[in-house]
């Protein structure tokens, strides 16, 4: 008992840090960074589509690893399994609600800024196919059978996880509409910008490891509750039989 | 060696299976013709030769993922009659054997519909290949395969799932869209003749490397799905 009111005391600690980094980071991204010169204000969603692009991509591969060690444990240590299991849903839900509001953030700020809300070329199609993906992961869970749910998503993971790079890697094979790399070399990016990035990258990782830690907590009381339904149905099932 | 003629085996008792019925072939023959006279009504290919052109790759593979789709959802069918496939998770071969027995029948029946279908797409399209036609008997095996092995595989994880029909597009299209876009580009290259030589070689590679990459995969991960339980 004492364990798990120490870990809603962490959990409310870094759930207030973490709105705490967000109002810091809306505070910068609105009102403090300087207006960008060419499209102005509506450049300001560039803060939040940013860090959600970058965490879209970060997800996928907690997913991917969750599913190899589901794959390792399935027959060593089914418990430890389970656990992998709930942190593959965990990571693939936030990775579905991440890109999609990568993409959703995007289209809006193609609307005035190219003057249409989406364009067939190659880094909006792949991170469109990145959401596909997941969505269809999800799919799977919900459709196959009771005991296979978890090897079947596992492989499926693996195959999502392979298409990823290949998908991303097509940005360097064509110019794009989208924008050019703003970091690492070349990037076009003024210092003056990185305060409220910076700020918001943070904030919108520490929100998605906190909603992450918030399902996976959600999916193992859920599977607990199975596990004890089950055992009382075998009990059950003993009286009967005496 | 053994493994070879395992999968020999295999392969064998599928051809005989669909030689039998011809269930598949046929089935996925009408259907990519249904395809491409719906896509001729629907475009007007004799006024518009160079928009067809542009076009006609992209109708082509369409049209032969959603046949062979139909057909991949039945192969695992057979298997699954009189228990069958029980009977093959408990044999001694390797099970990437009969997964790639299963592959490579599907691979043979979708190139026969697709040898038929090259005459009729021709006449109904009103094509004339403008690029270096030859380069179609690289791209066509290669992209046959990069559907056809993970749609095999897809509808081996889909077989015991409830809606099986319906999963396999919804799993099959995200993963091979890669691959569809790959030789789009390099068969509309081919023929339009309008994409550098170089780039058509480099869409050829990358489609090969995407083979490459999804059979090993397949086949490490095949005896996990054909085990799950």
């Amino acid at each position: 008992m004492a364990r798990s009111s120490a870990l809603r005391n962490a959990a409310w600690l870094w759930f207030l840090a973490t709105v705490a980094v967000l109002v810091v980071g809306f505070r910068e991204a609105i009102f403090l960074v300087p207006t960008e010169a060419t499209m102005g204000d509506v450049q300001r969603i560039f803060y939040y589509h940013l860090p959600h692009a970058i965490l879209g991509l970060v997800f996928p591969y907690v997913n991917f690893f969750a599913s190899l060690a589901f794959l390792f444990w399935r027959r060593r240590d089914p418990l430890k399994a389970l656990t992998a299991d709930a942190l593959a849903v965990a990571s693939a839900e936030v990775t579905v609600l991440y890109v999609g509001v990568c993409l959703a953030s995007g289209m809006l700020w193609g609307k005035p800024a190219w003057g249409i809300w989406w364009a067939w070329d190659a880094r909006l199609t792949s991170e469109l196919l990145l959401w596909l993906l997941y969505v269809s992961y999800l799919l799977v869970r919900r459709f196959s059978m009771a005991g296979q749910t978890g090897t079947l998503a596992a492989v499926l993971s693996v195959f999502a996880a392979i298409d990823v790079p290949i998908v991303f890697m097509s940005i360097r094979w064509w110019r794009t509409q989208h924008p050019a790399p703003v970091f690492g070399d070349g990037g076009s990016l003024d210092p003056s910008f990185y305060p409220a990035v910076l700020w918001n990258l943070a904030g919108w990782a520490m929100w998605g490891v906190f909603i992450l830690v918030f399902r996976f907590a959600l999916e193992r009381r859920r599977q607990l509750a199975e596990q004890e339904e089950a055992l009382r149905a075998i009990e059950a099932s003993l009286e009967i039989s005496q | 060696m053994k493994y070879l003629s395992q999968i020999l085996q295999h392969l064998r008792k599928d051809l005989r299976l669909e030689w039998r019925s011809r269930d598949s072939v046929n089935g996925m023959l009408f259907f990519v013709l249904l395809v491409v006279v719906v896509f001729s009504i629907a475009f007007d290919p004799a006024g518009y030769p160079t928009t067809t052109r542009q076009i006609s790759g992209g109708i082509l593979w369409v049209g032969l993922l959603f046949a062979s789709i139909t057909a991949l959802n039945q192969s695992w069918t057979r298997e699954q009659r009189n228990q069958v496939l029980e009977a093959q998770r408990m044999a001694p071969s390797a099970a990437s054997a009969l997964f790639l027995g299963k592959a490579l029948a599907n691979m043979f029946f979708v190139l026969i519909v697709e040898a038929v279908l090259a005459p009729i797409f021709i006449v109904f399209f009103n094509l004339h290949v403008l690029g270096n036609a030859w380069l179609l008997a690289i791209i066509l095996p290669l992209g046959t395969w990069a559907l056809v092995v993970n749609g095999t595989f897809f509808a081996a994880l889909g077989l015991r799932a409830r809606n099986r029909e319906l999963l396999l597009p919804l799993i099959l299209l995200p993963i091979s869209l890669p691959a569809i876009l790959m030789m789009v580009q390099a068969t509309t290259g081919v023929i339009t003749a309008e994409l550098d030589p170089i780039y058509i070689r480099t869409w050829i590679t990358q489609l090969a490397g995407y083979d490459v990459i999804y059979t090993t995969v397949c086949i490490l991960l095949f005896e996990t799905v054909l085990n799950a339980e």
